[in-house]
C-alpha cells in the first residue's frame, strides 16, 4: 500500500473541523441530539425513589449514551462528501495530489474526534448529575464498572462504524439532506441493538460485549477500504453514474 | 521508473512539449465528450481552448488534469505520461483553476490558501502564501471570509490557490466567466504576468478576443478538434485577405483599374464607391492599386486591409459544423 501523508490527512482534518465548527445546521445537530439522548434518562433517574433503585440494578441505563456516539458522527460524516460536492469546493481539492485514502482518513477523523469528545462530555455530566442530585443507593445502583467500561470502550467504534457508513452514503447521495436522513436511518440497528442491550433484552455478558467490540473492529478496519474502493473522482465529477 | 515514488516516467527530455495529446477520447456511455483530439502546447506558451458549450473543453481539462479517465488515446502533462498510476505525480506539477473558484466560504483568504499549501506540502507554506497573495493583490483581504468577497475577488483568491505550487502547467476554466470588465482586465494583466514568468498555460474561453489578445495559439472544438494555430494563421488558412477601396466617386471602369494589378486576385463591388479586392499579398498589392486609381483620376478616401476577427474563424467553423449536422 503507498505511504499515506500525514500532512495532507492533517490539512483535511483542520479544514473540516474549521468547517464543521462554522456550520451552524451541523452544531446545532451535535447538540440536539445529546440532549434528546440524556435529558429523559437523567429525568428519569432523578425522579426514581431509592425503593425502586433495585429495578435499575436489571437494566444497563448508562448504555443508552451510546446512542450519541452512533447518531452524532453520522449527522457530520454524511455532510463530509456531498457537502463539497453541493458547494463545489471537491473538484479544486481533487486537483491537488491528495490521495484519496488521505482525503477520506482526513475527513473520517475530523467526525470522529468531535463526536467522541461530545460524548464522553455528555457522560461525565451526567455521571456528575447522578452523582450529586439522584438518591445515593439509586447513584450506586446505576454506576457500575462494567458499564463505564463500556461507555469508554464502544463510544470510539459505535463512532468509527456510524462514520464509515454514513460517508459511504455521503460518496452516493447528491443532497446533503438526503444524505444525513439516510446516514441517520442506517445508524438506527445500532441504537436499537443499544437499546435492547440497555433493557436487558440482549444479555449484557462480558462474552457479548467482545463478540461485538471485535465485530466492530473488523468493521471499522473495513470501513475505509469500503469507502475508498467506492470514492470514484469521476463519478463525483462529472455526477455520471 | 523515475526517483519519483512510483512514477511510470516518458523518458522526459527538457525540449518536450509541456502537454500533449494523441487521439485522445472520452466518453460517457453512448454520448461522446471528446474525440481524437491531438495537440502539443510548447512550453511558456499560453494555448487557448475555444468551443461552444457542450464542445468537450471542460472535459478535456479535467481528462488532462487526472480527474477522469480518457477512453482512449494517450496523452502526456507537464512530460508524464497520463496514466492513473501517475496521477498524484502529474498533479504535483500542475493547477486546475476550474470555472466555478470552490473556495470554502466560511473560511478567511488566508486559510483556504493555508490549507492548499498544506495539500501541495509546499516547505515554507506560510511565505508561500504571503507571497500569492502579494501576486494577486490580496494581502489586506487575506483576514476577509471568502463568503464575504466579490465575485472578482473570488477569482483572484482561485487564481492566488492555483499558483501555490508553482506549476508547471496552469490550466485555467473559464478565468473571466461571468466578471464585470475590470475584474476582466484584471485577470488578463495576471495571466499576462504569468506568461510573462514562463508558466505554460492552457485556456478554456468563450471570450474570442481574450484568446486573441491572450493567446500565442488556439484550438477550437466542437466534440472533435476543427482546427489548430495562432490566430493570424488561422484568418489566412480560413479567409482570403481583402483590401477594402473607397473612392470619392464610383469609378467608371473598375475592371481596367484593378484587373491585371500585382497581388490582386479578383475584385467585386462593395457599394457604390467602394471595392473589395482579393489579394494574395497585401504589400505587393495596397501600393499598385493606390498607383492604379491615381493613375485613373479617382479621389481614394481609403484603403484598408479587412481584418477578419478569431471571432470570424471560430463562427465559420461552427456554422460549417451546424450545416453538416442539417
Amino acid at each position: 500500500m503507498t505511504r499515506l501523508s500525514r500532512r495532507r490527512v492533517q490539512a483535511i482534518f483542520a479544514k473540516d473541523l474549521r468547517e464543521f465548527r462554522r456550520n451552524r445546521s451541523l452544531t446545532a445537530g451535535m447538540g440536539i441530539i445529546p440532549v434528546l439522548f440524556s435529558v429523559q434518562p437523567l429525568i428519569t433517574v432523578l425522579t426514581v425513589s431509592s425503593a425502586a433503585s433495585t429495578t435499575l440494578r436489571h437494566e444497563h441505563v448508562l448504555l443508552y449514551m451510546l446512542g450519541i456516539p452512533a447518531l452524532v458522527p453520522s449527522l457530520v460524516a454524511a455532510y463530509s462528501i456531498v457537502g463539497e460536492r453541493q458547494q463545489g469546493t471537491l473538484e479544486p481539492v481533487l486537483t491537488t495530489p491528495i490521495r484519496r485514502q488521505e482525503l477520506l482518513l482526513g475527513k473520517a477523523l475530523a467526525a470522529l474526534v468531535p463526536s467522541i469528545v461530545v460524548a464522553y462530555l455528555v457522560f461525565a455530566l451526567f455521571l456528575a448529575c447522578v452523582g450529586l442530585f439522584a438518591a445515593p443507593s439509586v447513584a450506586s445502583a446505576l454506576i457500575r464498572v462494567p458499564d463505564l467500561i463500556a461507555q469508554l470502550v464502544f463510544t470510539p467504534l459505535l463512532a468509527g462504524w456510524s462514520i464509515w457508513t454514513a460517508m459511504l452514503i455521503s460518496t452516493w447521495a447528491s443532497d446533503v439532506r438526503v444524505a444525513q436522513q439516510l446516514a441517520m436511518v442506517a445508524s438506527l440497528p445500532s441504537v436499537a441493538v443499544i437499546v435492547l442491550v440497555a433493557l436487558n433484552v440482549i444479555p449484557a455478558s462480558l462474552v457479548t460485549a467482545a463478540v461485538a467490540a471485535a465485530a466492530l473492529l473488523l468493521l471499522n478496519r473495513l470501513g475505509l477500504r469500503l469507502v475508498s474502493a467506492t470514492f470514484d473522482r469521476e463519478r463525483l465529477i462529472t455526477g455520471t453514474r | 521508473m523515475s526517483a519519483s515514488d512510483g512514477l511510470v516516467s516518458s523518458g522526459e527530455e527538457p525540449s518536450a512539449p509541456a502537454l500533449s495529446a494523441d487521439h485522445l477520447s472520452k466518453r460517457f456511455g453512448g454520448r461522446v465528450a471528446f474525440d481524437d483530439v491531438t495537440f502539443e502546447v510548447g512550453r511558456g506558451e499560453v494555448f487557448g481552448f475555444l468551443g461552444p458549450n457542450g464542445a468537450g473543453k471542460t472535459t478535456t481539462v479535467r481528462a488532462l488534469g487526472t480527474l477522469i479517465q480518457p477512453t482512449s488515446g494517450t496523452a502526456t502533462v507537464a512530460g508524464i505520461p497520463l496514466m492513473p498510476e501517475n496521477g498524484v505525480e502529474i498533479r504535483r506539477r500542475i493547477s486546475v483553476m476550474p470555472e466555478s473558484p470552490g473556495l470554502y466560504l466560511r473560511h478567511s483568504v488566508i486559510e483556504n490558501l493555508e490549507c492548499f499549501a498544506e495539500l501541495y506540502e509546499i516547505p515554507d507554506p506560510a511565505e508561500r502564501v504571503d507571497r500569492a497573495l502579494r501576486a494577486m493583490n490580496l494581502t489586506d483581504r487575506g483576514a476577509d471570509a471568502c463568503g464575504t468577497l466579490s465575485k472578482g475577488l473570488r477569482q483572484r483568491v482561485a487564481l492566488a490557490r492555483a499558483l501555490l505550487n508553482d506549476p508547471e502547467v496552469l490550466f485555467l476554466d473559464e478565468p473571466t466567466s461571468g466578471l464585470d470588465p475590470v475584474a476582466v482586465r484584471e485577470v488578463h494583466e495576471l495571466i499576462d504576468g504569468l506568461r510573462r514568468q514562463g508558466v505554460t498555460i492552457f485556456l478554456t474561453t468563450h471570450r474570442l478576443e481574450e484568446a486573441e489578445r491572450l493567446c500565442d495559439r488556439v484550438a477550437i472544438l466542437n466534440t472533435t478538434l476543427r482546427t489548430i494555430g495562432r490566430p493570424d494563421e488561422l484568418r489566412d488558412r480560413l479567409f482570403t485577405k481583402t483590401l477594402s477601396v473607397r473612392t470619392a466617386e464610383p469609378l467608371p471602369e473598375p475592371d481596367r483599374v484593378f484587373g491585371g494589378l500585382a497581388g490582386v486576385d479578383g475584385w467585386r463591388q462593395d457599394g457604390p464607391a467602394g471595392y473589395l479586392l482579393a489579394v494574395s499579398d497585401t504589400n505587393l498589392a495596397a501600393p499598385a492599386a493606390v498607383r492604379a486609381l491615381v493613375a485613373a483620376g479617382a479621389d481614394v478616401l481609403s484603403i484598408a486591409e479587412s481584418r477578419h476577427s478569431l471571432e470570424d474563424v471560430y463562427l465559420k467553423l461552427i456554422d460549417d459544423d451546424e450545416a453538416v449536422r442539417r
